[in-house]
Parts: structure tokens; C-alpha cells; sequence
């Protein structure tokens, strides 16, 4: 018998990317929904390096990191494959899925918390050179998988789904459909998927969440 | 092109270059090192192939290119799978993979850059203090093993021991010493440096910490 838990918190893109996976090739598991704002023992015990979800435990083994854990579903339950079989494909998969991480949702990350006009006004070109070369990677495709989403598009998925509430809020205009309509059809194509939708967060809960966190009276504009 | 034909992309002093290097070297495989001028102008083939960040390493398997050291490691030990990099069973791969992002988030090479790159003792200190933290961290991974993964030298071995040959130069500004701090993974890095494969390819610390003492003059520190 297979026990699969999942530590997570329902805001969390890094969390639902775990969720996706699993649920992705069918795998069950029990879901633990966390409170960061007073982390559990068991949440120390299992990631005492990092204190943060996901945390993924199975048969009593525990692991951290998002994209880590991917990789481990990915080797552990090898139906409906998230990463390329062949080595070259497969290296490229995790090169944009660090690229996407540091670069596209790290640069938004910045700018999400920076203060400073000037500054922003900086990281968002930045950002908006980042998401140009990411979107010439999608080169005509449904998804960066291909026909079906993979490893690129779960890592994406703060993109595909999260950005979106997050411009709302703010009422930063980067990722726009007429700047970007290649990835702006991706991102309805991603969160159109069966599977996808299952883990997403309520739009109107999330809004909310971001608004309480951005204090967004003083941060729009 | 012939077949297999391995070019690497390099700078003797990164030891971004230095973990595929060594990685090559555990294959045994034969490989072209192309040299770059990081400061006074980066090839054509860097530019092309490297565009998104016209770093090295850049790795070129019969000309088609692959960037960041971790994903081009991982790819040599998908390539040619012996004698293997990674563990065997996933769960032991997701615990390297865990302690190769720990290293990769650059808080190792970071960390140390960190000293060097200080102006004034408050700063040296607290830069001194959060690299100290970092190999507890990792002294505390490595525990009682002898390598990372266990008896065997590997991939997150692999990824951490180039970034110690910088080592020398942040104990020099920062008025230190990592063998003190940090006894067993001294005895780790001694342990690795041991090994030919690493012992070819780690340039003398002396050597990096004259490096180092350019850039500081390049960035203007006193």
C-alpha cells in the first residue's frame, strides 16, 4: 500500500505544481494543508532546511522543493510523463524550468515587493525581456511539453494562473494580450486543461489572499 | 561533426566550468576546453549559444549546446551512465537534487563571494557569520558520511568542491579559517581534492585568491 502525503497551502503555486504532478498520472495522496503563519511541528520535523511547502512524504520518506519533487514523481510514476525521455530534451526541460523559477517568477517576485517607482519601472523591463524569450520557447506549441503539458508548463504555472490575480491587484499591466499574445494563449489553454483545473485556487480567494498580503491601496499602479 | 565531439565553453577560474570538467573527467571522456575572455570579449559561439546569459560553462555535444552546470552534469550522467553520478533509487536522487539546489541557489558561491566583496569590518563579519551558517548546513548533510551521497564521490560532491578553491580567498579577507569552523568538511574537501579527477581540474587557491584580489580592484573595493 502506498502512502503518499502532501504538505502544502492552498495559495501556493510551488505546492499545486506537486498537486498537478500527482494528479497528472492518477497517483492518490492525502493532502496536509499547512498554516505559515505558525508553522506545524511536522512541517519543521520534515523540512528543518528550508521550513516551507511542498513537502512531499512517501512510505514515510520525506522531500522539499517543488521542482525536485517533480522529478522524483516523474522517476517514481513514469505514466503520462512530465519530462523528456531523451537526455538533450530532457536537460533543455530543466534549463527553462530554472529559467522560469529565477528569472521570469523571481523578476515578478522583485517587483511584486520593491517600493520604489524608479526601481520597478527597471525590473519590470527586465521582467518583460524575460517573458519575450519565454514565449518564443513555446515555438508554435500547444503547451512547452508539446501536445501535453510537462515539467516547463507546471513550473509556469504562477504564470499561467497566479499572475493574472496578481496584475489584477496591482494593477501592473506586463504580461498583457496585446504585449504577449502567444503566452496570453497559453495561459488560457493552461488553465483550460481537466487536470489543471482541479488545482487552481478559487480566483475570488486568491484575489482576496493578495490583496490582505500586497496592501494593495498603497502598492496599485 | 564527428561523433561525440565534447567542447567545453570555459574560464579557468569558474567553478561553474570546473563541475563539468570534473564530471567529464569521472567518464573518462575527451573534450575540448575553448578558453573565454569573460572580461575582454566573449566569443561569437558563447554569445550564440548562450544567449539568455552569455555565461560559461557551455557545454557543446557535437555542437548543439547546453548552459548551467547542474543541467549539463545531469545530462553527462544520462549520456554516458557509467560510472554513475547520481544514486540509483529516485528517492536518493531527489536528496542530491535537494542539496544540488541548496548549493545552486548560489548561497554557497554567493556566500563566500560575499567576504571578499565587503567594505568594513561590520560587513566582512556578517558576511563571515551567514557563510559559516551555510557549510553548518551542509557539515550537517554530510554528517558521518564520507561523500555527500555516501561512500561514493558524486553529483552534489561534484557540484560543491570546485566552489571551495575560492575558499582560500574569503579566509584571507575575512581573517579565518574553514578547517576551524567546520572540521569535517575540511576533512571532506581534503578527502575529494584527494581524488585525480578533482585534483586536475581545482586550480591552486593561491591562484584564485590572486584572482580575487583583481576583481576587487575591477569592483573598486578597498
Amino acid at each position: 500500500m502506498e502512502e503518499v502525503k502532501l504538505l502544502g497551502w492552498w495559495v501556493s503555486p510551488f505546492s499545486r505544481r506537486v498537486e498537478l504532478a500527482l494528479k497528472l498520472k492518477g497517483v492518490g495522496y492525502e493532502y496536509i494543508e499547512q498554516d505559515l503563519a505558525h508553522k506545524s511541528q511536522l512541517l519543521l520535523e520534515y523540512n528543518p532546511v528550508h521550513k516551507k511547502v511542498p513537502v512531499l512524504v512517501h512510505n514515510g520518506k520525506t522531500m522539499a522543493e517543488s521542482l525536485v519533487i517533480l522529478e522524483y514523481i516523474d522517476e517514481t510514476w513514469p505514466n503520462n510523463p512530465i519530462l523528456p525521455r531523451n537526455p538533450y530534451d530532457k536537460a533543455m526541460a530543466r534549463f527553462w524550468a530554472q529559467f522560469i523559477e529565477e528569472k521570469c517568477n523571481g523578476g515578478l517576485w522583485k517587483i511584486m515587493w520593491c517600493k520604489d517607482e524608479e526601481e520597478r519601472g527597471k525590473l519590470v523591463e527586465e521582467a518583460s525581456q524575460c517573458f519575450i524569450t519565454l514565449e518564443g520557447e513555446l515555438k508554435g506549441n500547444k503547451f512547452f511539453g508539446g501536445e501535453e503539458i510537462g515539467m516547463v508548463d507546471i513550473a509556469a504555472n504562477f504564470i499561467g494562473y497566479w499572475l493574472g490575480v496578481v496584475q489584477e491587484v496591482s494593477g501592473m499591466e506586463l504580461v498583457t494580450r496585446d504585449k504577449f499574445p502567444v503566452l496570453c494563449k497559453w495561459m488560457d489553454e493552461f488553465v483550460e486543461h481537466s487536470v489543471v483545473k482541479e488545482t487552481l485556487p478559487p480566483r475570488d480567494e486568491l484575489h482576496a489572499e493578495f490583496e490582505a498580503r500586497l496592501g494593495a491601496p498603497s502598492w496599485k499602479y | 561533426m564527428s561523433k561525440n565531439e565534447l567542447v567545453i565553453l570555459d574560464c579557468w577560474a569558474s567553478p561553474f566550468c570546473m563541475r563539468v570538467k570534473i564530471a567529464l573527467a569521472e567518464k573518462g571522456l575527451d573534450y575540448e576546453e575553448r578558453a573565454e575572455d569573460l572580461f575582454g570579449g566573449k566569443s561569437d559561439l558563447l554569445l550564440t549559444s548562450n544567449p539568455i546569459y552569455k555565461k560559461v560553462p557551455v557545454f557543446l555535444h557535437d555542437g548543439k549546446p547546453l548552459c548551467e552546470s547542474s543541467v549539463i552534469v545531469s545530462y553527462i550522467d544520462e549520456t554516458w551512465p557509467a560510472p554513475a553520478l547520481l544514486p540509483s533509487t529516485p528517492y536518493e536522487r531527489s536528496q542530491a537534487r535537494f542539496w544540488a539546489d541548496y548549493i545552486d541557489k548560489k548561497v554557497l558561491f554567493d556566500s563566500t563571494s560575499a567576504i571578499w566583496k565587503a567594505s568594513g569590518d561590520d560587513a566582512v563579519e556578517s558576511a563571515k557569520k551567514e557563510f559559516v551558517e551555510v557549510l553548518k548546513v551542509l557539515e550537517g548533510a554530510l554528517g558521518e558520511k564520507e561523500y555527500f551521497a555516501g561512500d561514493a564521490f558524486g553529483y552534489v560532491d561534484i557540484l560543491a568542491i570546485p566552489i571551495t578553491s575560492w575558499f582560500l580567498a574569503s579566509e584571507k579577507f575575512g581573517n579565518f579559517k574553514v578547517e576551524a569552523e567546520c572540521p569535517k568538511l575540511s576533512a571532506w574537501i581534503k578527502r575529494c581534492m584527494e581524488k585525480e579527477t578533482v585534483a586536475k581540474v581545482i586550480p591552486d587557491p593561491e591562484k584564485i585568491y590572486e584572482f580575487v584580489v583583481n576583481l576587487r580592484k575591477m569592483f573598486g573595493i578597498a
